[in-house]
């Protein structure tokens, strides 16, 4: 361990038996299971055997003492279960790491709030259950409030806040935690622009201040403006380390590479999944291989369900994401308009947009499927499109300048005469 | 710090609970405040469990199945066993549902998981002090006052919260795995209602039959518990050896056993 390291991972591995990950086994199935076993020495019965998951192999890195590191990855590369084996959470199934300093882990916002007690007594309990001492919470009561800016409603339970209250409460304990090492996992991606906009102050504070964070977020803007230095994970191993703008540019290759494989075979998805996505096509106006700024464009979502899921109500929603990972722009069938229909194709989403606000360029979207109240299907680049070059309202677009959409307007100049 | 899976027998780890004891406090505090929230009695429930109960034994065990006991009230003996018993049962329900219930605090924060089982056992502290009271109050009704031996008292609490925990640890770590234990502690707590002596007096049993009923552990602290407030004839030497050495082997072994399972609670919950 070099003098200047406060993590130091060797050889870290984490197996998950996927069966064990269900939650609320009884001992029904336990006993079942042995009988199974028996039967199964007779040649009878054969259970269905599952492989082991590994969740991360061999995974070794050094973080030094006031780095600020993004762990980054596509769903299921390993980002979360790193974080909760350094946070002491879980522990690895083989190999060590060595941390030195006081460590505080941010794996979601609010962890252990509860509806029935008031603002000030959420506070105490949350800062407890972060680590911080009961003296620490006291000296620093005012400043979380203001922080939080919810002085007006201290006395009142938390269960009468909005949720974006109870987000800009929770971040402010949070934010005022504070370790030498911090462990933080996608807790910015919540709560309302502005109070992002402060939390990301806040978090760069932190950073300049000379601590250590270990920071996971799917937000690559937020991350390149965070942080110095990157470690792209791709399937539990580390697949890249490098300056940050070199790990990023890797993973956005990483998703695009993803994208071009068949969407039904795609492992790195997330939910329920008794209904999921089969295909994404995105068309430009009279069926046009590619979409350009300002003409028509449709976007089709393909799903397949399982047996038996029947007559419930699906609904489809998908996000057009940048190249920096900035959301730009969010559909959700579920928000009815009046001029939605219903398909007469079974297992097709069409979602049509009469005049592309997008500037040039290359964007993905991010797709979810609900379904039976339960996130039923969750994929991160879906699918990648590019948009042309167009005209928005008789209006050239060219997409050399800041940001990603463009709005249909009207200049009056002034004469210089 | 070293991080690194771990095998076989684990350590205990009590210097990190006591390193950890604001939060266990504020574990406490939390499930104090919380428990009569949004009720219309509120902390009123502290005296109307124990006494709606003692009152439905008295009708059914003394007026019409005519168990009596020498020297005291009815009403006294069994209210007396009543406060002792409450604060075994409500613990042994509460905590061995603890791990599950906290299972949000479990899967993203590190603490001494042992911290949860303990916290929810002694949340159930107001209650007593409350119950103790009402005995005091009642005892003073019937013209009866307290003897010496009611400085004695904290420490028979500390061996009925021993015995609570012992049972709440196993069950609260088997209850990740199983969710069947839901349904198994009310059935459990019922008979284990029954087989102390809460109801009835074990005065005339005697021999081996003692002996059996003082492996439970609950015989030997309502057995001292009534010695110290109504200075009935304390249980023999015997029976207080046995039960706590059940209390002591039950504690020891159920906590190894819940320090075990704690590596997959992550996990498995």
């Amino acid at each position: 361990m070099s003098a200047s390291s406060v993590i130091r991972c060797d050889a870290i591995s984490k197996r998950y038996t996927l069966g064990t990950r269900v939650a609320g086994r009884t001992l029904r199935d336990a006993v079942a299971g042995a009988f199974a076993d028996r039967f199964r020495r007779d040649g009878r019965v054969r259970r269905e055997h599952r492989p082991p998951l590994w969740a991360l192999s061999d995974v070794s890195l050094d973080v030094a003492e006031g780095d600020i590191l993004a762990l980054i990855g596509r769903n299921g590369a390993g980002k979360s279960t790193l974080l909760k084996i350094l946070a002491r959470i879980t522990e690895p199934t083989s190999g060590q790491a060595r941390i030195r300093g006081r460590l505080g882990s941010l794996l979601e916002v609010g962890t252990g709030f509860h509806a029935e007690l008031t603002g000030r007594e959420n506070i105490y309990l949350n800062g407890a259950i972060l680590g911080m001492r009961r003296r620490e919470i006291e000296k620093r009561f005012d400043e979380i409030v203001d922080f939080a800016e919810t002085e007006r409603f201290l006395d009142t339970p938390l269960k009468r806040y909005s949720s974006g209250m109870t987000v800009r409460l929770a971040f402010a304990v949070a934010a005022h935690l504070e370790p030498e090492i911090l462990l933080v996992d996608e807790v910015l991606a919540v709560g309302d622009v502005g109070f992002q906009r402060k939390c990301i102050g806040k978090m760069s504070a932190v950073a300049h201040e000379g601590r250590t964070v270990v920071f996971v977020s799917h937000n690559m803007a937020v991350i390149q403006s965070l942080c110095r230095r990157g470690i792209l994970l791709e399937a539990g191993s580390v697949a890249v380390d490098a300056p940050i703008d070199e790990a990023v540019s890797a993973y956005l290759r990483a998703v695009e590479t993803d994208a071009a494989a068949d969407l039904a075979e795609r492992q790195d998805r997330s939910g329920w999944n008794e209904v999921w996505l089969t295909g994404v096509e995105i068309r430009g106006a009279d069926g046009a291989v590619k979409p350009a700024t300002g003409r028509a464009a449709q976007f089709v979502f393909t799903i397949d369900r399982a047996a038996g899921f029947e007559r419930a109500r699906v609904s489809c929603r998908f996000t057009v994401v940048n190249l920096l990972g900035h959301p730009v722009a969010t559909f959700s069938s579920d928000d009815l308009g009046p001029a939605d229909s219903d398909s007469q194709e079974a297992g097709t989403f069409t979602c049509d947009v009469a005049a592309l606000p997008l500037v040039p360029g290359r964007y993905r979207i991010d797709v979810e499927v609900h379904g039976r109240a339960y996130l039923q299907d969750a994929i991160e680049g879906a699918a990648f499109f590019d948009v042309e070059q167009g005209v928005l309202a008789g209006r050239p677009v060219s997409g050399d300048g800041r940001g990603d959409v463009v709005i249909d307007h009207r200049w009056t100049t002034p004469s210089l005469d | 710090m070293v991080i690194a899976p771990t095998r076989g027998w684990p350590a205990l780890r009590l210097d990190e609970i006591s390193a950890y004891r604001e939060l266990l406090y504020f574990l406490v505090w939390r499930d104090v405040k919380v428990r009569y929230k949004q009720t219309a009695l509120g902390v009123a429930w502290a005296v109307l469990q124990p006494l709606l109960t003692v009152f439905v034994f008295t009708v059914f065990f003394n007026r019409v199945g005519g168990i009596t006991v020498k020297g005291v009230p009815y009403v006294l003996f069994s209210l007396s066993g009543m406060i002792p018993w409450l604060f075994f049962a409500n613990g042994v329900t509460i905590a061995s549902a603890s791990v599950v219930t906290n299972v949000n605090l479990v899967t993203k924060v590190y603490f001494p998981r042992l911290v949860i089982p303990i916290a929810s056992v002694l949340s159930n502290l107001p209650d007593v002090a409350i119950g103790l009271g009402l005995l005091l109050v009642v005892m003073a009704a019937y013209g009866t006052a307290p003897a010496v031996a009611i400085l004695a008292v904290p420490l028979i609490l500390v061996l009925v919260f021993a015995s609570a925990l012992a049972v709440s640890l196993w069950l609260s770590a088997l209850s990740v795995e199983f969710r069947d234990v839901r349904y198994v502690v009310p059935l459990l707590v019922q008979l284990w209602l029954l087989a102390s002596p809460v109801a009835y007096s074990i005065s005339k049993i005697g021999g081996t039959w003692k002996t059996v009923l003082a492996l439970n552990p609950m015989t030997g602290s309502l057995g001292l518990f009534r010695w110290a407030m109504l200075g009935l004839n304390a249980p023999p030497a015997s029976t207080i050896a046995v039960s706590c050495a059940v209390t002591i082997v039950t504690l020891v072994g159920g906590a190894y056993y819940f320090r075990a399972m704690e590596r997959k609670f992550a996990d498995i919950a």
